[in-house]
């Protein structure tokens, strides 16, 4: 009785004194995120790099081949086709997206009316599934009830349907426009966030200072916008970069590749072509570029001289 | 430097109209103040004239110019906005240089022009500093700084100090008050703060819903309210106002049968109902009018008593030290001279 009672009292001592410490009772409250990032995090990803190393195929366990897996992508057309792909497709996404995006926050930063109901539209793309989306546009491209061919064919501008998806460059464009769709709402609402942020009488301060409304635009409003753009591109060449569902429902990398990224590359020759270790070495490829973008948004990301002391 | 003139200046926000016919002559390098409760109008007065909101109807002259559908850029005016308005991500010295910068002028010259205006705000040593970096009289300083160097015909200042700290405000307000009395521009100056008008207009407008109540030299305003609400916003403590009618005798009588001297009956007559105004100052100690005694405030060089005179409270403002229990009573003299006597109807002026 009395031996358990003096086992317990110095454990439960131990227990107390890490609760009571500042730095003890920290690593507390971060083991529950600890945890859950080592295994859904690092785990996944420590695997997906070891089996990259490795030509474990479906249904059987693969053996440590080093570097042999990207010696072979090293050759292979496809692949540098698809990385080919991916840059073209995440550049001109990307630029379209902010672009546009910046343009509609500007647009939506007015007083229009109904601007809530606006605002609530512009998120559409946004909330309905991917796949869905993609599905609608798989019928807008078309090759024969295409609704964009049928309106050109009544204009009397082309006379026969435009094969959307079948030719290689037209279905870069094709999936392209697609992905610029379902990404602006994103870089829009974002940049909107930003933009309400800049107090209205720094813009009447400008035009009483003499400022265009163009001057306005690129010596207050962008400057002052430029650390939101950073955190908000930055995303968005992420998200675009690694792109899957668009691709895979619309054209499955076809025709002959010329959609092929390397995330629907990587998924087709790892799961239904099975060569798991390949397919893992093509998303491991992907990682460089990944990494250029983060540390692009983090130096991008670093508070200017502007930005430091109090409001 | 220029003359003002605003003339049956309306605004509508829709069919809501908040400016109800304006008019207002600003002479040549006066100092104006437009002060009012909030929501007076004085402020979107204070944007229509520097073109940031839209006039519904009269007219706006700077320099004899009507400048009703010009842009802000080409009126020839300068403003320093309530939050200062300053670019966070340009320095001092590129936020007072940035109209110069914008209208093209070569680097020396934008510096030979913001160099003066620094050293007169004492900004010369922070033109290398962003705005973050700035304590709160110095950003005041940044903005009146970015105002000067574009040496404009007016001025306009939107509630500039309400950001600052008491202590702070009242140097800023001396600092303003100098830099006028240096360069003679003309100013319109926009504030809440009665005490901010009193000490720095030539001129106070004062603004009430929509409409001018009075305009005038402080002092003049302060002596002679035109009517019941310029003499409850002017004045600190404020003028103590006590309800009644004209006593058969020509003295005032107040709702409880108090009676108060009158030197002047004005245009009063028997039986109208009145409002007996009397300013703070305007009491002594030792007269015949029962003053009850509720708080006492002993500020150093005066006395300030709050009470109750003919059954409304009031407060008298004593230059002698008074020690009287919170319920006592003190027996007042009133100068029958400094009495204001209002209409309580329509709330104008009945004395001369």
């Amino acid at each position: 009785m009395t031996a358990t009672l003096e086992t317990q009292a110095p454990r439960r001592r131990r227990l107390g004194r890490l609760s009571e410490s500042r730095n003890g009772l920290g690593f507390l409250f971060m083991l529950p995120a600890a945890i859950f990032l080592l295994f859904f995090l690092t785990y996944p990803l420590g695997l997906g790099v070891w089996l990259g190393f490795t030509d474990t195929k479906i249904g059987r366990p693969g053996i440590f081949v080093g570097l042999e897996n990207y010696q072979w992508l090293f050759d292979d057309p496809v692949f540098w086709l698809a990385v080919f792909n991916t840059i073209f497709y995440t550049a001109f996404a990307s630029i379209a997206k902010f672009a546009l995006g910046l343009w509609l926050a500007l647009l939506l930063n007015r007083h229009l009316p109904f601007k809530n109901f606006f605002r609530a539209i512009i998120l559409l793309p946004w909330v309905v599934p991917t796949v869905l989306s993609a599905m609608a546009f798989w019928w807008i491209f078309d090759s024969q009830f295409s609704i964009i061919s049928w309106t050109l064919m009544q204009l009397g501008i082309i006379n026969q349907p435009i094969n959307f998806l079948g030719d290689p460059w037209n279905a870069r464009w094709s999936v392209i426009a697609a992905n610029i769709w379902r990404g602006i709402p994103f870089v829009a609402i974002s940049l909107l966030a930003g933009l309400q942020t800049i107090p209205q009488s720094l813009n009447e301060a400008a035009a009483i200072d003499g400022a265009t409304s163009w001057q306005r635009f690129t010596k207050v409003t962008l400057p002052l916008l430029t650390p939101i753009i950073a955190v908000v591109m930055t995303f968005s060449v992420l998200f675009t970069f690694t792109d899957f569902q668009l691709i895979y429902v619309l054209t499955r990398g076809g025709p002959v590749n010329a959609t092929h990224l390397m995330a629907t590359l990587s998924f087709q020759r790892a799961i239904p072509g099975g060569q798991l270790g390949e397919g893992a070495a093509i998303a491991v490829a992907m990682i460089p570029f990944l990494l250029a973008a983060i540390l692009f948004s983090f130096f991008g990301l670093q508070r200017r001289r502007w930005q430091q002391g109090n409001d | 430097m220029a003359s003002v003139t605003i003339d049956g200046v309306r605004k509508s926000y829709g069919s809501h109209e908040v400016l109800h016919g304006v008019d207002i002559g600003i002479e040549e390098g006066e100092f104006v103040v437009l002060v009012g409760p909030s929501g007076c109008g004085k402020s979107t007065l204070l944007r229509m004239l520097a073109g940031l909101e839209h006039i519904t109807a009269g007219r706006i002259l700077i320099g004899g110019r009507v400048v009703n559908d010009l842009p802000p850029k080409d009126r020839d005016i300068a403003m320093v906005f309530q939050n200062y308005a300053l670019y966070p991500h340009l320095t001092v010295a590129e936020n007072m240089g940035f109209s110069l910068k914008l209208a093209g002028a070569s680097r020396a010259a934008i510096a030979e022009k913001v160099r003066p205006a620094a050293e007169i705000l004492g900004l010369a040593h922070l033109l290398d500093r962003y705005p973050r970096m700035l304590s709160g009289g110095q950003r005041q300083r940044v903005a009146m700084g970015r105002a000067i160097v574009r040496d404009p015909q007016v001025f306009l200042f939107d509630e500039p100090l309400s950001n600052l700290d008491a202590k702070l405000r009242v140097t800023m307000r001396t600092e303003i008050k100098n830099l006028h009395q240096r360069l003679r521009t003309t100013t319109v100056y926009v504030t809440h703060d009665q005490i901010e008008a009193m000490t720095m207009a030539d001129k106070i407008v004062v603004m009430h819903d929509g409409r001018v109540e009075q305009v005038g030299a402080p002092l003049e305003l302060y002596d002679r309210p035109a009517n019941l609400f310029v003499a409850g916003f002017i004045g600190s403590p404020a003028m103590s106002m006590i309800r009644g009618t004209l006593a058969p005798d020509g003295s005032f009588a107040a709702a409880d049968g108090t009676r108060l001297p009158l030197a002047d009956t004005g245009r009063a007559r028997a039986g109208q109902p009145l409002v007996y105004g009397v300013r703070p100052e305007a009491m002594r100690l030792g007269g015949s009018v029962p003053l009850t005694v509720e708080v006492t405030e002993p500020t150093g060089a005066e006395t300030h008593v709050v009470g109750r005179m003919g059954g409304t409270p009031i407060t008298g403002v004593f230059r002698d030290r008074i020690s009287v229990a919170p319920g006592g009573t003190l027996d007042i003299a009133i100068d029958p001279a400094a009495v204001h006597l209002f209409d309580a109807e329509g709330g104008q002026r009945l004395t001369a």
